[in-house]
């Protein structure tokens, strides 16, 4: 592989506007935000409109690249001078290239998509102003993020939709769970962050700058011991906000937000911004092998990890949560690999931010249905209620399972063919995980939509309204059709911009294609097997066997984490606190008593008298000699 | 037979000392010419005016840069006479503004009606319903300054001493002029008196020693005699001490202090302010010159006493401040304290800089300069507080002043955060310099021992604004409406604080390229 990628043009016409993609959305969730209960009654649709906004602006800017030819495509427009040192300077700018419009279209469609069904989902909702003030700053850090042309700018965006993401997960923030899922998501993605601003310090040292044209530029002049650590550091990053192994426990306590914020954060956008951030740093993982090495593992162990608890959760939401930390196991896999994997985790991120996207919303539309119910014990036969989501979901359903045309059958396919090629543990790994990826989703499948009603007394599920099927129909459209469209020209297009050449998936499977097929029907027949074929009990079974334990229980991540970090944690500020309190604020204290005891003493000198005063003063002058002489002596 | 060569004057170059003996000659006359009632006015015109004048003076000679040995040899006119010469005049300026305020006292000024009336006898009070004052403050005050001026430009040790004298006895009298409580006044004035003679007569045993080692009183034939191996310097160390303790005591140096807190609590509060920053920066410069200039060559054996000073002076100050109750003596102790923290920039002797960097001189006097705004403008804001027997000057009648004036008690924290030397303000700069300098210079345990106690010494300032702001108002207690006599230095003296915290550098500069001594 050669170490070739795009030098970026200065920006001319439209593109010197890029940056009103993220002040318009930014400005209006400060509007709304400031505006007060004047603007709660139309509020959501200048919200709607903003993200709309942004959506053409990304368009426009898409197609223009389009036109333009291979060289130019990637376009940089500066904005100001940050940080001015003397070592170093840090510009502040956006780089439009193929891979960043790409995550622009994602998010300001995809965005705009959920921010119109969110007019449905949140319609009573007495603080809806403020929720659409958070999503479109959302959607102003997330373009801020992929957008930014080095890598403290991309850190504003990154620590803007963390800020973002904590606020959405506690948007209910009367129910304890969420303020503490909240909590729990902003102090996990800390640790992430950390990871982030180390690598960009490493990067400030080491190579004077921070842009991602002049890192790409110097990293090879670097020492190698620095680009495994800015590797390392960066992939802690990642792991952070995509939830992988082992920073993964927070993604699943965060869907108690609501189940737009799932959907747009938590599935489709922000959770890949790990992925992007390691194909953005492509050339540094060029260059540190144990640090891409790592990449992959991680990846692995999150692909299995997330699929054994989607394998075991009654919860629809986690089921999604536990699936959508798999799927991203599997872009940073493909990631990890390699210039051949880069353009597949794209792929695979672009596909699954729609199938996703369209999962979750069409569990929100469910959950609607079934008066905010999540525990899929509950519901069944649901087709009949709710058809318009049933159709949407199903096409969701065969795209993530890689059904022969959908969406995922393209871009999952093409990793475990990758990683085929990369190793053949690695290739085996992820074919096993496709598997179980058609398990746990049928296993979703028939106990949402098929089997028995087990709905509780009282409930009545019927159809969403159209502000919320019309997203759902637009994302079905997008799950079925997006690989097949994008299939081949993909790769074709980021070459340039991710220093990657790739084959394309074939309409005809390959041998591992058919394998894989066959790997995933046994997948699916096991839980047809499991659950289509007997009646699910609306209660949860007892269960010995440690596995399903172990995926009821997240795979005991809270007990680890508590284990490892939170009880050490507490533990060292109780004995910093009692420290505190018996050591340093007695020895405080005790000091100051002392000194006033002492100040009560040393007043009595000053008695007045004058003629005492003249006696100090020749005890003063003796000492002055005294001092004198042993000074001479000394 | 050898002719006495007729004595060479520069009436240029010390136009500005001249210009301010000018003005009090003319104030001393105005007081026997004038009719009584015109007389306050007049006189503030004219010593704002001299003083003016003898600021553009100073300022435009500097600019000139003249600067050199004058009055064949007494007068040694250099960077620091004119860092010290400005900063006083400014003081000065702002001091005898506060002398003139006359609207806190029902339209009598701070001073007694009538000085030699028994207290409470009926003399004293028909003078005071005839609206008698002693304006003679104005040209004492005048005098006061011109001989401080002189002492911290002096070439001999002789000039310095009458100069001493000349700035003294004027400051003498103002302590004992009190308008209220007069006998502590009075008492005060006597003590300050006896010490002070105590003192000068040191300091002249000391200059006489010193005569004998040299030779002669020059401060550079001195530098030579000391730098020169000659026999018997029992003379030199003996005529060092003794010099020394006449200085120190003007400075308030542990343990010549003992009249610091009675004369700074005694004196009419306005006076207080003046001599709090005048003669402490007159004194430390003259201290400065000797130490450094003429017995620079003894430093080895000068450093180690001074720095035991240091370190007695800033213990008793801070210490002696926290069980203070009344607000003046708790500044009179802070006084001595921060003469301990300028002892330790004198100890440092620091003086191989760089081109814009600030020695031991420049620190002292960096840090003279934002104490001097500071106290200027403390000392005023001490006069607006009062009860129906005048000042209030208990700590307890402060508490609570926020909620009546949050203004002035906003400016007084300001004041007390610059004292206690915390960022952003011209204390927390000053301080730093000073301890770096004493750090550069070897003194390293000095530096340490300062920072330790400006932490101690950070709680009773501190208690003065958790008083003044979170306590409830004491009863019986206002605040004065004062003229802009007393406003505007209490004004200029934050603003400048907060100036010289935010932005040191331009006065930094101005210090560092004025802050060595003629030799």
């Amino acid at each position: 592989m050669t170490l070739e990628t795009l030098t970026p043009v200065a920006a001319s016409g439209l593109f010197s506007l890029a940056w009103l993609m993220i002040a318009v959305p930014l400005a209006m969730a400060a509007l709304l935000l400031l505006a007060g209960k004047a603007f709660d009654s139309f509020g959501h649709w200048l919200a709607v409109l903003a993200s709309t906004f942004s959506f053409v602006v990304a368009l426009i800017l898409f197609v223009q690249l389009l036109s333009a030819d291979e060289a130019s495509r990637a376009v940089s427009a500066p904005m100001f001078t940050w940080i001015a040192t003397q070592t170093w300077t840090v510009e502040a700018g956006l780089l439009i290239d193929p891979l960043s419009i790409l995550f622009a279209l994602l998010i300001t469609g995809v965005g705009s998509l959920i921010h119109l069904y969110s007019v449905g989902y949140m319609a009573h909702d007495e603080r809806r102003r403020r929720f659409f003030a958070y999503l479109n700053f959302f959607v102003a850090a997330m373009l801020l993020l992929v957008l930014a042309d080095n890598y403290l700018v991309l850190f504003v965006g990154w620590e803007g939709v963390g800020l973002a993401s904590y606020l959405l997960i506690g948007f209910w923030q009367h129910k304890p769970s969420a303020a503490a899922a909240a909590k729990k998501a902003f102090v996990m993605n800390r640790v992430g962050d950390l990871g982030l601003t180390m690598a960009v310090f490493t990067m400030l040292a080491a190579l004077k700058t921070s842009s991602f044209a002049e890192v790409n530029a110097k990293i090879a002049g670097v020492d190698p011991a620095w680009v495994t650590a800015i590797g390392f550091f960066l992939l802690l990053a990642a792991c952070g906000k995509s939830a992988q192994v082992p920073l993964q426990a927070w993604l699943l306590d965060a869907m108690e937000g609501p189940t737009p914020v799932s959907a747009l954060i938590h599935a489709a956008t922000m959770v890949t911004a790990g992925v992007y951030l390691v194909v953005r740093s492509h050339a540094v993982y060029a260059l540190a092998p144990a640090a891409q090495t790592a990449v992959v593992i991680v990846g692995l162990v999150t692909l299995f990890a997330g699929a054994w608890i989607g394998c075991a959760k009654d919860d629809i939401k986690k089921v999604l949560a536990g699936s959508t930390m798999s799927q991203i196991g599997y872009m940073i896999l493909a990631a990890g690999i390699g210039p051949a994997g880069y353009a597949f985790a794209i792929f695979h991120l672009l596909t699954h931010g729609f199938f996703k996207a369209n999962m979750f919303l069409g569990a929100g539309s469910v959950m609607h249905a079934m008066d905010d119910d999540v525990n899929m014990r509950h519901f069944g036969a649901l087709r009949k209620a709710l058809p318009i989501t049933f159709v949407t979901f199903g096409m969701g359903y065969l795209a993530i399972i890689g059904f022969p045309g959908f969406a995922g059958y393209f871009s999952k396919d093409s990793i475990i063919e990758a990683a085929f090629h990369a190793n053949a543990v690695i290739g085996v790994a992820a074919m096993l995980g496709a598997g179980v990826t058609g398990f746990y989703m049928t296993r979703l499948m028939l106990m949402t939509w098929f089997g028995q009603e087990r709905w509780p007394d009282g409930v009545h599920p019927h159809e969403s309204p159209a502000v919320m099927t019309v997203p759902l129909i637009v994302l079905a459209v997008f799950s079925v059709g997006i690989g097949a469209v994008l299939n081949g020209w993909i790769q074709e297009w980021l070459a340039p911009a991710v220093d990657a050449a790739a084959g394309e998936a074939e309409w005809i499977p390959s041998l591992t294609g058919l394998l894989t097929l066959v790997v995933v029907i046994a997948g699916v027949a096991l839980a047809w097997y499991l659950f289509g074929k007997n009646a699910v009990p609306a209660q949860v079974p007892e269960s010995t066997n440690p596995f399903t334990l172990a995926g009821r229980n997240d795979l005991y991540g809270d007990a680890v984490n508590n284990a490892l970090v939170v009880r050490p944690t507490m533990a060292a500020a109780d004995s910093v606190h009692a420290n505190d309190l018996w050591i340093i604020d007695r020895g405080a204290d005790g000091l100051a008593n002392g000194l006033r005891k002492l100040s009560q003493v040393g007043r009595r000198l000053q008695s007045g008298r004058v003629r005492s005063y003249a006696l100090i003063m020749m005890a003063g002058v003796v000492l002055l000699g005294a001092l004198v002489i042993v000074s001479l002596l000394g | 037979m050898t002719q006495i060569p007729a004595p060479t004057f520069e009436w240029l170059e010390l136009a500005p000392v001249l210009v301010v003996l000018v003005a009090a000659c003319v104030g001393i006359l105005l007081e026997a010419l004038l009719r009584r009632e015109s007389r306050f006015l007049a006189q503030i015109v004219v010593a704002e005016v001299g003083l003016l004048a003898a600021l553009v003076f100073a300022v435009a000679n500097w600019r000139e840069g003249r600067i050199g040995s004058l009055a064949m040899g007494s007068v040694s006119l250099d960077g620091p006479a004119y860092l010290s010469w400005t900063a006083l005049l400014v003081f000065g300026l702002l001091a005898l503004s506060v002398f003139a305020e006359r609207n806190l006292n029902d339209g009598a000024s701070s001073f007694v009606a009538s000085a030699a009336s028994i207290p409470g006898s009926r003399h004293e009070r028909e003078a005071s319903a005839a609206g008698h004052e002693h304006s003679e403050v104005f040209p004492l005050a005048l005098f006061s300054l011109a001989g401080m001026m002189v002492f911290t430009a002096s070439g001999d040790l002789l000039t310095m001493f009458v100069a001493l004298e000349v700035m003294s006895l004027p400051l003498y009298l103002l302590s004992g002029l009190a308008r209220q409580r007069r006998l502590l006044s009075h008492e005060s004035a006597l003590k300050y008196f006896l010490l002070g003679s105590f003192a000068s007569a040191f300091f002249l045993f000391g200059m006489a020693l010193l005569y004998g080692y040299a030779g002669s009183f020059d401060i550079a034939a001195l530098n030579q005699a000391v730098s020169a191996p000659l026999l018997g310097r029992g003379f030199l160390y003996a005529g060092m001490g003794l010099l020394a303790v006449g200085l120190l005591f003007k400075i308030g140096v542990v343990p010549f202090q003992s009249w610091v807190p009675d004369v700074y609590t005694g004196a009419p509060t306005p006076v207080t302010g003046f001599m709090a920053i005048c003669t402490k920066l007159a004194a430390l410069v003259g201290l400065a010159r000797v130490f450094f200039v003429a017995l620079g060559g003894e430093r080895w054996t000068w450093q180690p006493v001074l720095a035991v000073l240091a370190v007695l002076t800033m213990a008793v100050g801070v210490v002696l401040a926290l069980t203070q109750t009344d607000i003046k003596r708790l500044l009179a102790y802070s006084a001595i304290s921060h003469a301990g923290f300028l002892l330790t920039a004198v100890v440092g002797a620091y003086q191989e800089v760089g081109s814009g960097q600030v020695n031991s001189f420049g620190a002292i006097a960096f840090y003279l300069i934002a104490y001097g705004f500071s106290t200027i403008a403390a000392f005023a804001v001490v006069t607006m507080v009062r009860n129906e027997s005048g000042e209030a000057t208990r700590l307890s009648d402060w508490a609570g002043l926020a909620k009546r004036n949050p203004w002035l008690a906003s400016a007084f924290a300001v004041l007390l955060l610059s004292f206690a030397g915390i960022p952003l303000t011209g204390g927390f700069i000053g301080k730093w310099a000073v301890f770096a300098s004493a750090w550069a210079g070897g003194f390293e345990w000095l530096a340490i021992t300062g920072v330790a106690f400006s932490l101690v010494a950070a709680y009773f300032y501190l208690k003065v604004i958790v008083a003044m702001f979170f306590l409830e108002p004491a009863e019986g207690v206002e605040v004065g409406r004062a003229s802009a006599f007393t406003i505007a230095p209490i004004a200029v003296g934050v603003a400048a604080t907060v100036y010289l915290g935010l932005f040191p550098g331009p006065v930094m500069d101005l210090i560092a390229a004025a802050q060595v001594f003629a030799r």
